[in-house]
């Protein structure tokens, strides 16, 4: 036994082992959903008794030895349980040692556990909830609170996504090749969700949700380390990075968002900066670039500014130039007008909206409004932008968001001239 | 995303459900309970209160020392909050098939109520960042 270790400390250490331990009891007995519970117990019983009695000598053996006896209990209750109503001898299951004990192997558990929570068959908020348990090594409690529901509903949405993977009959191992490059993309986009959760550090209860994105970053590192040549893997963790470096500069002290515009970028963490655009630097020496790696490139264009004014715009709009070519995202076209009018001013970005109008998908949206207003306010057409700014406000779900808009619309509106008396 | 489906009912019906057959009423109780029930195995329940009757309902507002002024219940009123459910669904559709669901609820003989539910959003969304 080592010495008394600090409760993060050992926090982070189970977070860490959490998906090695996973894989490697899932591997012996070939039950997903009771080889998940069985792990949470061990980690369970690990947080309580480390930080009293010290590390055991080999942690990860000691979740695995202690998670592995809860499986077996909970297969003897179970095969107990329906002896009992079936009066039929049911032999006990046979427990086989585990087939498949390569090194290789264990180094990918990590890879192909983040691969099934993800599962297509999963809805985004099911996947988000077993990755963050099952490989994240979060407690349903942690899960619970981010998201702001009861412990019980996470619990039963947990329990449901191991049933929907249980039924989908995946076996414990990567996706074939042929599957592989859609699968992926499933991955990272539930990590760019858990990600895009966690955006804005906040007062309250909205505390504990920018764990997430440092959570997401976790996540993102882990595929990284399994798939380091993957460009799109590297590209959405410079993306995080990049974005995460300005999380402190975007929120004032109340919880109101700070534009980019306004932040201080002296608050910007520049190795968080520095780290961002050397996985980017990489990722773009490997070919033909993803969606991620140019939402990641526009963020170091804006990363590297040392002013709002020194923005290299012309940049920015060219990379959404390459965005634009490579998908039929609306969000990505509304993006690309400020980056327009940024270049061309702000009449050219406006006549870019009005298609946008026609867009079902973008019509009736917040953002397509909040927009529009900032490019009137750069115009000169304060009226205007006042009215727009208020029909974002109408439309967000964000509560942040929309005392943002109101606040603009209310700013512009003191500084409008007196109507004569 | 997260919805509040807000069950409203005439200033009458707190009175009238208590005039029902008791069979129609251990209906109805026995339907809200399991409609709760659902909601917790679907994973998609936050919270569900049923709000007491009016009768005792009292209008507070701050007087100029801050201490509260009461008022009785404005009888011109004619719709009251009765119940809530707050559920965080994947979709609008999704809350408002839970809406449905809820507006369904066995009244008087059995057949169902149809209630209108009111379905609002819950400011619950990440926001983006501005320029």
């Amino acid at each position: 036994m080592t010495p008394q270790p600090a409760d993060t400390s050992v926090e982070h250490l189970l977070r860490e082992l959490a998906p090695q331990v996973l894989g490697a009891v899932i591997r012996r007995f070939r039950d997903f959903a009771a080889a998940e519970d069985a792990v949470q117990e061990a980690l369970v019983a690990a947080a309580l008794q480390w930080p009293r009695e010290g590390l055991p000598e080999n942690p990860r053996a000691w979740l695995t030895q202690v998670a592995s006896r809860r499986f077996t209990d909970y297969v003897r209750s179970e095969s107990a349980r329906r002896r009992r109503e079936t009066a039929a001898a049911i032999e006990a299951p046979v427990l086989a040692p585990p087939p498949d004990l390569d090194d290789a192997a264990e180094h990918d558990d990590t890879l192909i556990l983040i691969f099934m929570c993800c599962h297509p068959a999963l809805t985004p908020s099911s996947a988000i909830a077993l990755t963050l348990r099952a490989v994240g090594g979060l407690t349903t409690a942690e899960i619970a609170n981010a998201f702001l529901v009861p412990e019980s509903t996470m619990a039963q949405r947990i329990s449901r996504a191991k049933q929907s993977i249980k039924a989908s009959g995946e076996p414990f191992r990567l996706p074939t090749r042929r599957e592989r490059a859609e699968r992926l993309r499933v991955v990272l986009h539930v990590l760019y969700l858990i990600f895009n959760e966690g955006y804005v550090n906040s007062v309250g209860p909205q505390l504990q949700r920018c764990e997430l994105s440092v959570e997401a970053i976790r996540l993102a590192r882990a595929v990284h380390a399994s798939l380091p040549d993957d460009p799109e893997v590297l590209g959405l963790l410079a993306l995080m990075l990049l974005t995460d470096a300005r999380r402190l500069a975007r929120t004032g002290p109340a919880g109101e968002l700070i534009p980019l515009t306004h932040q201080n970028r002296t608050l910007w963490d520049r190795p968080e900066v520095a780290e961002g655009v050397a996985l980017l630097t990489e990722a773009l020496s490997k070919g033909a670039a993803g969606a991620y790696q140019l939402q990641a490139a526009i963020a170091a264009v804006h990363d590297e500014a040392a002013r709002a004014e020194d923005t290299d715009w012309p940049q920015i709009l060219a990379l959404y130039d390459l965005l634009t070519r490579m998908s039929d995202n609306p969000m990505v076209t509304l993006n690309r007008a400020i980056a327009f009018a940024m270049v061309h001013g702000p009449a050219a970005g406006l006549a870019l909206l009005d298609d946008l109008d026609r867009d079902r998908r973008l019509a009736a949206h917040h953002r397509l409004s909040a927009v529009r207003a900032h490019l009137l306010e750069l115009a000169g057409d304060h009226r205007a932008a006042i009215e727009h700014y208020l029909t974002a406000a109408s439309r967000t779900t964000s509560l942040p968001e929309r005392n943002y808009l109101i606040t603009q619309a209310a700013r512009l509106r003191e500084s409008l001239p007196l109507p004569a008396s | 995303m997260k919805y509040i489906l807000m069950m409203h009912c005439p200033r009458t019906g707190y009175d009238s459900f208590g005039s029902w057959p008791k069979e129609d009423i251990q209906a109805n109780i026995r339907f809200m309970q399991s409609l709760g029930k659902y909601l917790h195995e679907s994973g998609e329940w936050v919270a569900a209160e049923g709000l007491a009757s009016p009768h005792e309902a009292r209008l507070v507002s701050a007087g100029t020392n801050g201490e509260p002024v009461t008022d009785g219940v404005f009888p011109e009123a004619k719709e009251f909050l009765a119940g809530y459910w707050i559920v965080d669904v994947e979709s609008p559709e999704r809350a408002y098939a839970l809406a449905a669901k809820a507006s369904a609820a066995p009244g008087r003989g059995g057949a169902p109520m149809n209630m209108p539910i009111e379905v609002r959003q819950v400011m619950s969304g990440p926001p983006k960042e501005y320029l």
